[in-house]
């Protein structure tokens, strides 16, 4: 095996001494900064953490340092001078392996197979040699590598032992770990946890990627936070060694999610007295797939001029939740009552005319048809009903009219309402959607995610918009990824982590601060302290 | 029904199976390898239409069968080379870029023959053959089977050659996790690229080589468009025989005997009309496809460009 052969061209650095950083590193992607000036420095011998929510840039960062992506500015050191990393082949090379959050292994082969992979098309694939490596693995690490399995028959706990056995075999200096608990149970994280540390002390770099508080702490020499892209702090090895698990998290909340600055304009929120329970879910579920979560036995409750919100961290069941509310996903139990009436069996269709609005997070590929002008994309929903259709034959002028009247009471900013609609802006079509939605008898509407990728003004309005809703005697559910957004508006606020509903919390406008942290524990899968309702 | 059982009938179907079945079985193998890595490599009859042409004007003007199938192989790469810049490279659509190259390649054709021959249709001398001794003179399937050109049994070596490969040499596993999941290929430390556009050219050199045999020992002679869609039903070939090289044999003979069927049962003297026989192959097609196509598995990643770090 030429990787067994070869390992890689890099001498192994000595303990301490930085294996691999980053130097002033960006990285834009498409209407995002993923990674926003960041320098790093991964030592050899230490467990080096890097937490942050989704977005927080740290899968960019993974991609640029396994060769997949490369910095629009600052560069990548190897052993303290500047290294260009085109490939994934020179990544390798460099010592460096990755254990990436989705598993990278052939499902189709068999485990021996995805071990060999890469290696030259020429070459015969060395099994005795395999087979003596993986038993010192088996023996150093407690690794369980079945060579004749086929590999999409394991479980993800051992596919990702499969990869980490990979790394092993390529003598690495490096070893990238990205989100590599969320697939594990406690006790597999426990084991793996135990194993970074092993492979420290052997010297190697480890890089654990995590979005856990209590693993960070646990299994980290050193924790370094991101937050948007940006480089947050850093908790140093004598520091995290001094500190409690407590105050290790309170330090980590801190720097997540510390109050940013835009946040000093919070307003104070007028208290609205609640009304009639408008909206109920109860023990709702849905079948989950290969690359989703399952919702699993929401249940809660929106009153009339109330707000809820709904906190997590994106990807933990919120879409679902919101679709299957919707009507848009099938559950597989538990029920949706909309003002005492049970829905669960209705269409979307039906839900919508009882009032049931939902204004989805994606705007373009869901909420709209971009070549369609913005005329029809307001009646997209209504298609074939009166009054913009009659005997089966569609009335433009109804049409027009009904759009004209939409684009001035929503100040949507269009050249007109024959443009299609995928030439206007986001805030645009996100205020056209919300027209839309709130046209007709509405009693209450879910937001997903309604001011992602907007620019503060339109933000602003979104939010004030919202508020207004909620004032207007209506009920709203708005999930969202900013927690900012979500103390702004909402009277409480529910917290979803892996597809359940893991506490819901009053939103006291009094004392921001401890809501802000007891949300944030929620959110990391860490149990609450007090505050929950 | 007398006549189906005549010596004559059972050595032109045998016949016939060979010859219509080697250009299906090289275009089989060929785009075999290209699904194998990912690619779903549409433009073939194209690349076989422009090795058929290109491979009997090198024999024409050379005066050698051989040099002919060269030019053949070359005719089959340069549409190849194409599609794997287009589609490898540039990543564009495999489907829309496969449909254009093949009705490019037969409208090309048609036009440089038409510029060269006009309406005359030269003939090449009849191929050697190689008549391997006792075996060709076994009665009835000994001339058939045994009696044929040296490149049958060049085709049938390949077929060993590549179930060897595919099954024990690193070269079938690293084709067939380009196909599977090309982003673990990668990371893994191998070529995807590299390696997609190497299959695309040897599907180019063994539909161009098939497209060859077809026009300088098939026919003897170039028409215009005269594949046929034997390039589409190499494709079929490929997505049933589930990655064996064996299997697209077995298919081809079987496609080769009902295209054959035609001749051997006029040589046979039938009387059933000879637009129901020439219908056959299409039928037979068909009922291959119910029957068989529920168990054809593909590549998961067949048809998808493969865009390093895509999000």
């Amino acid at each position: 095996m030429r990787d067994l052969a070869r390992t890689s061209d890099a001498a192994p650095p000595e303990m301490g001494a930085e294996a691999v950083g980053l130097v002033n590193v960006t990285k834009r992607f498409p209407g995002v900064v993923a990674v926003d000036d960041v320098s790093l420095r991964i030592r050899s011998g230490e467990v080096h953490v890097l937490l942050g929510e989704n977005g927080a840039g740290k899968s960019t960062i993974v991609g640029m340092l396994a060769g997949l992506q490369r910095p629009d500015e600052g560069h990548i050191s190897i052993g303290g001078a500047p290294a260009r990393l085109n490939s994934p082949l020179e990544s390798l090379a460099a010592g460096i392996n990755t254990v990436f959050q989705h598993v990278m292994l052939v499902p189709t082969l068999t485990v021996f197979e995805n071990l060999v992979l890469g290696d030259a098309w020429w070459h015969r694939p060395p099994r005795a040699l395999i087979e003596r490596r993986i038993g010192e693995l088996r023996r150093d690490f407690g690794l369980e590598v079945p060579l004749d399995a086929i590999t999409g028959d394991l479980s993800l706990g051992q596919q990702q032992q499969i990869e980490i056995a990979r790394a092993l075999l390529r003598d690495s200096h490096v070893l990238i770990l990205d989100e590599a608990t969320s697939m594990l149970t406690p006790r597999g994280a426990d084991e793996l946890g135990e194993r970074m540390r092993r492979l420290a002390e052997r010297g190697l770099a480890v890089v654990f990627i995590t979005h856990k508080l209590s693993e960070a702490y646990r299994f980290g020499d050193r924790i370094s936070v991101l937050r948007q892209g940006r480089f947050a702090g850093e908790i140093a090895p004598d520091a995290l060694a001094a500190m409690s698990e407590n105050a290790a998290v309170d330090e980590m909340l801190h720097l997540m999610f510390g109050s940013s600055e835009s946040a000093v304009t919070e307003l104070a929120r007028p208290a609205r007295p609640r009304g009639a329970s408008v909206l109920k879910v109860s023990g709702l579920s849905t079948a989950g797939g290969p690359e989703e979560m399952p919702l699993t036995d929401a249940s809660l409750e929106v009153f009339a001029s109330e707000i809820l919100g709904i906190a997590g961290i994106d990807g933990n069941g919120q879409k679902q939740l919101a679709e299957a509310i919707a009507g848009q996903r099938p559950v597989t139990t538990g029920s949706v009552t909309l003002e005492g009436r049970d829905v669960t069996g209705e269409s979307v269709g039906r839900r919508r005319a009882l009032g049931l609005r939902y204004l989805t997070d994606d705007r373009l590929m869901e909420g709209s048809v971009g070549a369609f002008p913005v005329s029809e994309n307001t009646v997209l929903k209504e298609i074939g009903a009166p009054p913009f259709w009659s005997y089966g034959l569609e009335r433009p002028s109804r049409i027009a009219a009904h759009a004209q009247d939409l684009i001035r009471r929503f100040s949507v900013r269009t050249p007109g309402e024959t443009t299609p609609i995928g030439h206007l802006s986001g805030g645009n079509i996100q205020k056209l959607l919300l027209g839309r939605e709130l046209s007709g008898l509405s009693k209450v509407v879910v937001f997903n995610k309604p001011t992602y990728g907007l620019d503060m003004q339109n933000i602003t309005a979104s939010r004030q918009r919202i508020r207004e809703i909620a004032e207007g005697g209506m009920a709203v559910l708005l999930i969202s990824t900013d927690l900012d957004e979500l103390l702004e508006l909402a009277d409480r606020i529910a917290v979803m982590d892996r597809g359940r509903i893991c506490g819901v919390l009053a939103n006291d406008a009094a004392r921001p601060a401890e809501v802000r942290t007891a949300v944030g524990r929620l959110m990391v899968g860490e149990a609450p302290s007090g505050a929950a309702e | 029904m007398d006549a189906l059982l005549t010596a004559a009938f059972v050595s032109s179907l045998l016949t016939g199976a060979i010859v219509a079945g080697i250009p299906l079985l090289l275009a089989g193998l060929g785009e075999q390898m290209s699904e194998k890595a990912g690619v779903l490599n549409i433009g073939i009859e194209g690349m076989m239409l422009f090795g058929a042409y290109l491979g009997f004007l090198t024999a024409w003007s050379t005066e050698s069968i051989w040099m002919g199938f060269l030019g053949g192989v070359g005719g089959g790469m340069l549409v190849a080379a194409l599609m794997a810049l287009l589609c490898v490279r540039l990543g564009l659509n495999q489907i829309v870029i496969g449909i254009g190259l093949t009705l490019g390649a037969e409208g090309l054709t048609s036009l440089l023959h038409h510029f060269q021959f006009s309406r005359t249709y030269p003939r090449l001398p009849s191929p050697d053959r190689l008549d391997l001794p006792i075996l060709t003179d076994l009665p009835v399937i000994g001339p058939s089977l045994f009696g044929r050109h040296p490149l049958v049994y060049l085709a049938l070596a390949l077929v060993i050659v590549l179930a060897w490969a595919y099954r024990h040499s690193n070269l079938g596993l690293t084709l067939r996790a380009a196909g599977e999941k090309p982003a673990a290929l990668d990371v893994a430390g191998g070529h995807v690229t590299l390696l997609r556009t190497v299959a695309v050219l040897f599907t180019g050199a063994m539909a161009g080589l098939g497209g060859a045999y077809m026009a300088n020992v098939g026919a003897g002679l170039f028409i215009p468009f005269m594949t046929g869609g034997a390039g589409f039903i190499g494709i079929v070939l490929a997505m049933l025989a589930r990655g064996r090289p064996v299997w697209v044999l077995l298919g081809a003979l079987i496609f080769g005997a009902a295209l054959s069927l035609t001749t051997a049962l006029q040589v046979a003297g039938s009387n059933v009309p000879t637009d129901v026989i020439q219908m056959l192959p299409f039928a037979a097609v068909m009922l291959v496809l119910v029957v068989w196509s529920r168990k054809a598995r593909l590549p998961a990643a067949l048809g998808q460009p493969y865009e390093r770090g895509a999000r």
